[in-house]
């Protein structure tokens, strides 16, 4: 089998291609901002942004000129407030034009779904009485072959690349997940290809000692990155917590387009790799964002010989 | 009874309405603020679910967002976003959500989409998230929302979640399975609706409010209970849980 392991600038050059339609996701917590600054350096075009909550990261993707179209369904910087990037994108049409495919959160999950169980639409109970079916012609519904009822359906989604932050995974990329689980094996399932990066490399043994925990086995998995720290100013459960100070200060720095991008320059194009990024971040942010400890109690799964 | 600020009032008001409640679907901010403090007083056994797939939230701090790690540890169950929106929410498990928005209609029907045209907006709001499908599948609906003019409006501009569509059981037309918006809890007053018409009617003002007030933030002609009657303060007890133990620095003060 050809070495999964690889650095990310390899992984995004090797997998990720203009046009491409790119799935990172990790609801609020691993979301990988070292995968979206590579993107940005190696200055990917007209690629279509598939998130549920496009968050600070493809704000900064689609400031720096990376996307043709977005398919969403929360816009938001979280628990803080607009993402500005996107809207000067959609409100004025700065840096350029972004087309918007929006649906509600369950109508995303239920995208992913079908494209994980190759089916050609997603039942569910949403979209009835609103809005959003008539600015988004792909939310339809079918009558119940079962009945007299009538549901809404959504199309599958199959991104050409997802990818995916975890805590730790071994060489063959078979990873472990916990905390906010999100969609992320969904997504995995349903993309074409897979990029999975996480805090920690470790044994297979780890990895075997307890199976439940394994959210992607490595069938799915094209390329894997070790990035420690990668998901920053996101967290990873157990690891580092939020960095709600960045959230607050990019909502002012994203404000301006010559900040954004002054931002940018300092921070993305300004640095060669994510290495450059910690260091440059300093270790006093580990030390203000680092957790207690809470372990699980260990369960024994008996050993049948 | 001590003073108490407007978004006090907000969350006791709130947090009084979930009496005997079992589960309820949270936001961050007031919301928040409001189930911690009812799982302290009227609701012990409520169980917080949250849509980034968090069931029974014990959090340590104040959640900052939705997907705060403080709401994992120590939580009854953490499951993907698809058991969240499949098995709990469109199954049936949520009894109370919380919602709110930029604009809310007489129906109690929300916008959190645009404001003006959804293809040239003259702003871009967040969208749903999970909005549509919890305003269709959980029981019942608090929306907490500030009252302003630009706020209660007689026409949204996009219909993102339905409240009462256009009224007079049109949501039993349509056989959504939730019984939408019950009750709307501002800093002026309470709102609930009418059972037949499905329309907003002012139940109760807050101390100190005049009936004016309200009818001047409310974009139509505003109904009024038979029996309008004052809000509950809070009690010392209310107000001393909220300032020493669930928001000791004041965030959503």
């Amino acid at each position: 089998m050809p070495e999964k392991l690889m650095s990310m600038r390899d992984a995004i050059a090797a997998h990720v291609h203009d046009g491409d339609s790119v799935a990172i996701e990790g609801f609020t917590a691993c979301i990988c901002f070292a995968a979206a600054h590579e993107i940005i350096r190696q200055a990917r075009r007209d690629l279509t942004l598939c998130r549920m909550t496009p968050d600070l990261i493809y704000d900064q993707m689609i400031a720096a000129g990376c996307a043709r179209k977005m398919v969403f369904s929360y816009l938001g910087n979280p628990g803080v407030g607009s993402l500005h990037c996107v809207r000067r994108a959609v409100e004025k049409d700065v840096p350029g034009p972004l087309e918007l495919e929006e649906y509600s959160h369950f109508g995303m999950v239920g995208r992913y779904l079908a494209g994980a169980y190759h089916l050609p639409f997603f039942p569910l109970r949403s979209y009835s009485g609103s809005d959003l079916p008539a600015v988004n012609p792909r939310i339809r519904s079918v009558d119940s072959p079962y009945g007299d009822e009538t549901i809404a359906v959504v199309p599958p989604l199959n991104p050409d690349v997802a990818i995916l932050h975890a805590q730790r995974a071994d060489t063959e990329g078979n990873t472990q997940l916990w905390g906010l689980l999100g969609v992320q094996k969904e997504v995995a399932f349903a993309a074409r290809h897979v990029i999975v990066v996480v805090e920690e490399i470790v044994e297979t043994d780890i990895i075997r000692s307890d199976p439940n925990r394994t959210v992607i086995p490595s069938l799915l998995v094209d390329a894997l990155v070790r990035e420690p720290y990668g998901t920053h100013p996101s967290y990873v459960q157990g690891y580092y917590d939020r960095d709600n100070t960045f959230y607050l200060a990019w909502d002012e720095i994203s404000r301006d387009e010559a900040a954004t991008q002054a931002w940018l320059d300092e921070w993305v194009y300004g640095v060669p790799d994510r290495a450059a990024y910690l260091e440059k971040l300093g270790p006093e942010t580990w030390e203000r964002l680092a957790p207690g400890e809470a372990m699980a109690a260990s369960v024994n799964y008996g050993a049948y010989q | 009874m001590t003073h108490c600020t407007p978004s006090e009032m907000m969350i006791v008001a709130a947090a009084r309405a979930l009496a005997g409640v079992r589960t309820v679907f949270v936001g961050v901010g007031l919301p928040n603020s409001a189930c911690n403090l009812a799982r302290r007083t009227v609701a012990p056994h409520l169980e917080l679910i949250y849509e980034s797939g968090v069931y029974g939230a014990q959090p340590a701090r104040l959640p900052l967002s939705i997907g705060d790690p403080t709401l994992i540890s120590g939580a009854t169950s953490v499951c993907s976003m698809a058991d969240l929106f499949g098995l709990y929410l469109q199954g049936g498990r949520v009894e109370v959500a919380f919602l709110g928005g930029a604009q809310i209609d007489r129906f109690g029907n929300l916008n959190t989409t645009v404001i003006g045209d959804w293809q040239q907006p003259k702003v871009r709001l967040p969208g749903s998230g999970g909005a549509c499908e919890i305003a269709i599948n959980a029981q019942q609906i608090f929306v907490i929302m500030r009252l302003k003019r630009r706020a209660f409006v007689d026409q949204l501009h996009f219909l993102t979640s339905p409240g009462h569509l256009g009224g007079g059981g049109e949501r039993a037309v349509l056989r959504l399975p939730g019984s939408g918006p019950q009750l709307v809890v501002t800093d002026k007053c309470v709102f609930r609706f009418d059972e037949a018409t499905g329309e907003m009617v002012l139940h109760s003002l807050h101390p100190g409010v005049e009936l004016a007030e309200v009818q001047e933030a409310v974009g139509w002609e505003l109904k009024i209970a038979p029996h309008l009657g004052e809000t509950e303060s809070p009690t010392d007890e209310d107000l001393r849980l909220l300032r020493e133990e669930l928001d000791p620095q004041g965030l959503y003060r």
